[in-house]
């Protein structure tokens, strides 16, 4: 059991007030508040070893490079990477994406055929549309039924011996749907196929581990799982790191630099060009530390009841729909009401102090799927409450009531 | 009725409200009585594609006046486009280029025309300007 009356307490930004109401923010899945412990890391951080990491010999960069180097050991740890050097620092999961997509960009080929499935963001779309439109390569979809579940069995007409990368979310943003990634890896390996899975939603409520799971390349961002934002990880096994080409060219990433020819640096420097996040790194274990002194068991339970409880009390609501309604769904409920635009939601349960998200989530080819503009979408943390949830309702209620 | 004047008047009619639910069940009538763009216009030539909500707007213009009509697929949204069409429809080209949108931030609806708000209000403003310049240099 979880004290969650305690739990806020370490969240300073949850005792606002916003349109003169409390603030109950429900737009976890776009960002997570984060943590006193959090906060006071990054100060302590500038006010005690800030200084330039894996090359000074003078005692601060010294500091700076053990406490970064820690937190990539911590994030190796939490996801049970084999190697510290398959942990790749990047400003998040769609820098790590475009970083995994331009690599392939390279290693692709006229005929050889990528797959993502129908509940990506735009993040896992677009930089794969690039590395197909540079290599010749050809982009194909694992469609989803109208509860937004992948069609497993269309999957495996998609996958054939031409098929190299199969790129999927973990979890999707815009409606909650936690994927079969387990079944995706196993048959895309089965075709030799590389795997990247796209843990943005995931990571805030699931302890991934990368060696079970068999991924490839396993990406997130640091700021949806309480830390700074500008921070992510890449996981990738060793061997396909190696194979990729570097994506950015600089310092830090180099071994010999001469006019004519520059080798790389070995993993994890060879991706890491320039002076990094150093701070957002280090506090970045933070706030793994942190989630994990919760317990992600914990978490997982606590939030599927906030959204049980969610999901019966929203559809409590005359003529509301929750778009997304697969069997396996985090916290996360996306709704429409008949004949009112999310936008309009939005803006009213906004001056009732209570954040959504609405629009289409960077996500459009779903919303034309369900034929809709957009959803309003409310995802929970650990650190919300079923009071909240109340709150919502009678906001989204109220809305209902001015907007018919 | 000048630019001016109906800035003014919007603003008249807003300062009778206490409180935020009054402004929006307000703007929320004049959506809702807002003269419909001509389904004929209603076409994606005339789309403003913001992220949120989706705006369509038509001109037309006559004697040196130029006449507005529009619609959006929110309400919200379409109520603040009535209020703009008060203030810019069939007025000269070169007093709509040149008008100033302060009395937005009078009313209390800034939020609503901030260029992160993504719906297709900020667009259609300059839209609108588009328009009176393109007559304007017509003329």
């Amino acid at each position: 059991m979880l004290d969650i009356k305690s739990i806020r307490k370490d969240f300073p930004i949850l005792t606002q007030q916003v349109n003169g109401k409390p603030l109950v923010y429900f737009d976890n899945a776009a960002t997570a508040q984060k943590p006193k412990v959090v906060e006071d890391a990054i100060i302590k951080y500038y006010e005690t070893i800030n200084a330039n990491i894996h090359r000074g010999v003078h005692t601060l960069s010294q500091l700076a490079t053990d406490a970064y180097e820690e937190a990539r050991a911590k994030i190796q740890n939490h996801i049970n990477a084999k190697h510290n050097h398959e942990i790749i620092f990047t400003a998040g999961t769609t820098f790590s994406i475009n970083l995994v997509a331009n690599g392939f960009g390279s290693l692709l080929k006229a005929g050889d055929e990528v797959v993502i499935s129908a509940l990506e963001h735009h993040s896992n779309i677009v930089p794969w549309q690039f590395a197909c439109e540079r290599s010749g390569a050809t982009l194909k979809v694992i469609p989803m039924n109208e509860h937004g579940e992948l069609i497993m069995e269309e999957y495996d007409k998609l996958l054939n011996e031409n098929t190299k990368v199969v790129a999927v979310s973990h979890i999707s943003n815009a409606l909650g749907t936690i994927n079969p990634i387990r079944e995706i890896i196993k048959k895309a390996h089965q075709f030799g196929a590389a795997v990247l899975i796209d843990g943005a939603q995931a990571t805030p409520h699931i302890r991934p581990d990368v060696v079970e799971l068999d991924c490839d390349f396993y990406v997130f961002s640091g700021h949806k799982v309480c830390g700074p934002t500008g921070t992510g990880i890449l996981y990738g096994k060793e061997e396909w790191l190696n194979k990729l080409p570097p994506y950015q060219g600089g310092g830090e990433m180099i071994k010999t630099v001469t006019f004519e020819k520059t080798t790389y640096a070995c993993l994890p420097h060879k991706f890491e060009a320039g002076t990094p996040n150093i701070a957002g790194g280090i506090v970045l274990g933070h706030a793994i530390d942190y989630l994990n002194g919760i317990g992600f068991d914990n978490i997982a339970a606590y939030e599927h009841e906030l959204l049980e409880y969610g999901t019966k009390r929203l559809l409590e609501i005359e003529g509301l729909k929750i778009i997304g309604t697969a069997q396996e769904k985090t916290s996360v409920i996306s709704f429409n009401i008949e004949g009112i635009h999310p936008y309009d939601i939005g803006v009213i349960v906004d001056k009732l102090g209570v954040a959504v998200r609405t629009g289409h989530h960077c996500t459009q080819p779903i919303m034309d799927f369900f034929g809709i503009p957009g959803t309003v979408r409310a995802s929970f943390s650990f650190y919300n409450t079923k009071e909240e949830i109340d709150i919502l309702v009678e906001a989204v209620k109220k809305a209902k009531m001015m907007l018919s | 009725m000048t630019i001016k004047e109906a800035q003014e008047e919007i603003i008249d009619e807003f300062s009778m409200f206490d409180d935020w639910m009054q402004r929006y069940e307000y703007i929320i009538e004049l959506g809702k009585s807002l003269p419909l763009i001509d389904e004929k216009y209603q076409v994606a030539e005339n789309l403003i594609k913001g992220c949120q909500s989706q705006v369509w707007l038509h001109a037309e213009e006559s004697e040196g006046n130029v006449f507005f009509t529009a619609n959006s697929d929110a309400i919200l949204t379409k109520g603040i486009i009535a209020i703009l069409i008060r203030v810019f429809s069939g007025q000269k080209a070169v007093d709509i280029m040149d008008a100033d949108l302060g009395f937005i931030d009078d009313i209390g609806l800034k939020e609503h025309l901030s260029p992160t708000r993504a719906n297709g209000l900020v667009s259609m403003i300059k839209q609108i300007k588009m328009y009176a310049l393109a007559y304007q240099a017509k003329n």
